[in-house]
């Protein structure tokens, strides 16, 4: 196979927002939330692609669009070079699957986990009748449950079971693209380490790849082969995870790395260069998404939205950053 | 000079018609312009602890245990949790969006808790949270004031509830959570205004959280809970560095570092006790790999001077903390 397994292409995100009373009467344009602008990226076969940004940026949605949930307002979304209708077929649903952040709330509460994962097994006919319930114990043994999980309802499980038994939901009917929004943001750190690595271990033995999905850099460093930072809604940089943490090159993701805190290096807080709050995706700043809140700013930025351009390794969007020799 | 003390807290609650125990043994004491930390996992008793200290614990609860504190400055004296709520101790609560009344605008919120605690008038009152609002970084106070707590953002909301907090001049602030809701750069902002306003304030502070690394930036001394107990307790370089107790080298472990690490991640196998069912000895031991028989059956004790663990073979094993730079910043 030769090419990305999932394309995002020029993907735009829109809502509308309810009218107001007050703009009905003035015949006003409704007003849009725009949550995905423009958005290029792509996943090759079996690598992971980590989505990091603040709440509010967007990353949520793009995932939702990916998995189906959401219908881009423009732009498409290719797996294997096939566009994805916005009613997708069964066959195209099962191939991309999530795992959602709470699974506390996504988990249904009155079913049993073996009833859960074999009712979508038998609902897609993954497995002739009397091989589901073999089938669903080899899945359980897979992201490492005890088999008397089977029985269980999700309520008599500790937060890293359920977590797992929302991962064995996932892989039961064996995407090839996994979604984990959020999947680990919700447990403590002994616990995450666990579902981490399972997540790890998946991708290299079933091969799958993987759209991760996290605000935490430290956790995006342990299972990602590329980084997109998004802000406002826009890729602001992409690159190689390496390449990124061994050096960001776009002044927000280097405000991101400065505000989070690390066990190795002791800082006093306060060292975030990020000014201000996040502006509103209704009123969208002109120019570059972050030159209101960008320590080294100029006037350019307030006018000019600055393009994707080509930095070591990967594409960031900056007014200061070199141009790249033609 | 000791603001706070607390000599063998013990909470018990009834759950599901069975006694539970979900804190018991901790002592803790806390300075004037002092941050305490406390670390520790869900389930470990860390909120409750908190919540023991200002009387918010759910009515069919039994609290024992000494409470000390220094509030007027006339010197330590035996205190109610619940007649010092809001006089001298004030609450941050992890989520602002529940804790604050949503019919109510932001700064007639604060302005009410300092007429109903302070026993300010009401046009003296409404300038005290003004003042108040500027002090914790929220700009233009006039118009955010009117503002209602759905309208601002989470960092704003977090801020306001400081304001409140601080409204009655308190002492001592215990914090449960206060950051986690909150995105990398806002938590950044708001732990740097904890910091301030113990500088200006001289403010006393408790710390609750499960995130480590904020603990490591923001605190003098650290506790780390496990089951309900006490695991470790001293100043924060050398928990960090030089950990007594098993469970808080392998929590420091298991927190993935920036830099790539070959394999697996280190994680702590198997899960806490559940509150109905704690077993005999150290609380950890179940899940520790250097435990052995007298770990099993010694009475939970705490040793050391300064910087003390439960750990009773903490002498003969030595574990690996987390290394640190000093004051290296990221570019």
């Amino acid at each position: 196979m030769t090419g990305p397994l999932l394309e995002i292409d020029d993907v735009v995100c829109d809502f509308p927002l309810p009218h107001s009373p007050l703009a009905r009467i003035g015949r006003r344009e409704r007003a849009v939330l725009r949550a995905v602008d423009h958005v290029t990226l792509s996943v090759a076969v079996g690598s992971c692609l980590a989505i990091v940004g603040e709440s509010g940026c967007g990353k949520s949605t793009l995932a939702r669009a990916v998995v189906g949930l959401v219908t881009p307002t423009s732009g498409t979304i290719r797996l294997d070079e096939q566009a994805l209708a916005p009613r997708r077929d069964p066959a195209t649903q099962r191939r991309i699957q999530m795992v959602f952040q709470d699974p506390s709330s996504s988990l249904n509460p009155k079913l049993t986990v073996g009833e859960t994962i074999d009712e979508l097994i038998r609902h897609h006919r993954l497995r002739p009748p009397h091989q589901v319930k073999a089938r669903c114990r080899e899945l359980l043994e897979e992201v490492e449950l005890p088999a008397s999980v089977y029985d269980l309802r999700p309520q008599a499980l500790s937060g890293g079971q359920r977590q797992r038994a929302a991962i064995a939901r996932a892989l039961a009917l064996e995407p090839d693209l996994l979604i984990a929004d959020e999947a680990v943001s919700a447990l403590d750190v002994s616990v995450q380490a666990a579902i981490l690595n399972l997540l790890n271990r998946l991708r290299h033995e079933l091969g799958l790849a993987m759209l991760f999905i996290s605000h935490d850099l430290s956790v995006v460093r342990h299972v990602s082969d590329d980084v997109a930072v998004l802000y406002l809604g826009q890729v602001v940089e992409t690159r190689p995870a390496a390449e990124l943490f061994g050096g960001p090159a776009h002044p927000y993701t280097k405000a991101l790395f400065s505000a989070a805190p690390r066990l190795d290096v002791v800082r006093r807080p306060g060292g975030n260069t990020l000014a201000g709050e996040l502006p509103s995706a209704i009123d969208r700043p002109i120019g570059c998404p972050v030159h209101s809140r960008c320590p080294v700013a100029i006037a350019r930025c307030a006018s000019d939205r600055p393009a994707l351009i080509e930095v070591g390794g990967g594409l960031a969007a900056c007014h200061l950053l070199p141009t790249p020799e033609p | 000079m000791t603001v706070l003390s607390v000599d063998r807290l013990r909470v018990e609650l009834v759950r599901n018609r069975t006694p539970i125990t979900p804190v018991d043994d901790v002592s803790l004491s806390l300075d004037r312009g002092e941050i305490l930390g406390i670390a520790g996992e869900s389930g470990s008793g860390k909120s409750l602890t908190l919540k023991a200290l200002s009387g918010l614990l759910p009515v069919p609860s039994s609290v024992s245990g000494a409470f000390c504190a220094d509030l007027d400055g006339r010197g330590v004296a035996p205190y109610r949790p619940a007649d010092v709520r809001g006089h001298g101790i004030s609450f941050v609560f992890q989520e602002p969006m529940t804790a604050l009344n949503p019919t109510m605008r932001v700064v007639d919120q604060i302005a009410l808790h300092a007429r109903v605690v302070g026993g300010l008038g009401k046009p003296s009152a409404r300038a005290t949270a003004l003042d108040l609002m500027s002090d914790v970084g929220i700009p233009d106070p006039r118009r955010r004031g009117r503002m209602w707590p759905h309208e601002l953002s989470g960092g704003l909301r977090q801020r306001v509830m400081i304001g409140v907090a601080l409204s009655s001049n308190p002492k001592i602030l215990l914090c449960d959570e206060p950051t986690t809701a909150l995105d990398g750069s806002t938590q950044d902002q708001i732990l740097a205004l904890l910091l301030r306003l113990r500088d200006e304030r001289q403010l006393s502070i408790i710390f609750v959280t499960h995130d480590l690394a904020v603990l490591r930036s923001l605190c003098d001394r650290v506790a780390v809970m496990y089951a309900g107990r006490l695991a470790e307790h001293g100043p924060t370089t050398p928990v960090f560095e030089t950990p007594r107790h098993p469970y808080t080298a392998l929590l420091l472990r298991s927190t993935p570092p920036m830099t790539p690490v070959n394999g697996p991640l280190p994680a702590i196998a198997g899960q806490p006790p559940d509150p109905g069912a704690m077993p005999e000895g150290c609380r950890f031991a179940p899940r520790c790999d250097w435990a052995n028989e007298p770990c099993r059956s010694t009475e939970h004790t705490l040793v050391g001077g300064v910087h003390i663990t439960s750990c009773i073979r903490s002498d003969e094993l030595e574990h690996e903390g987390s290394t640190t730079r000093l004051g290296v910043e990221q570019t």
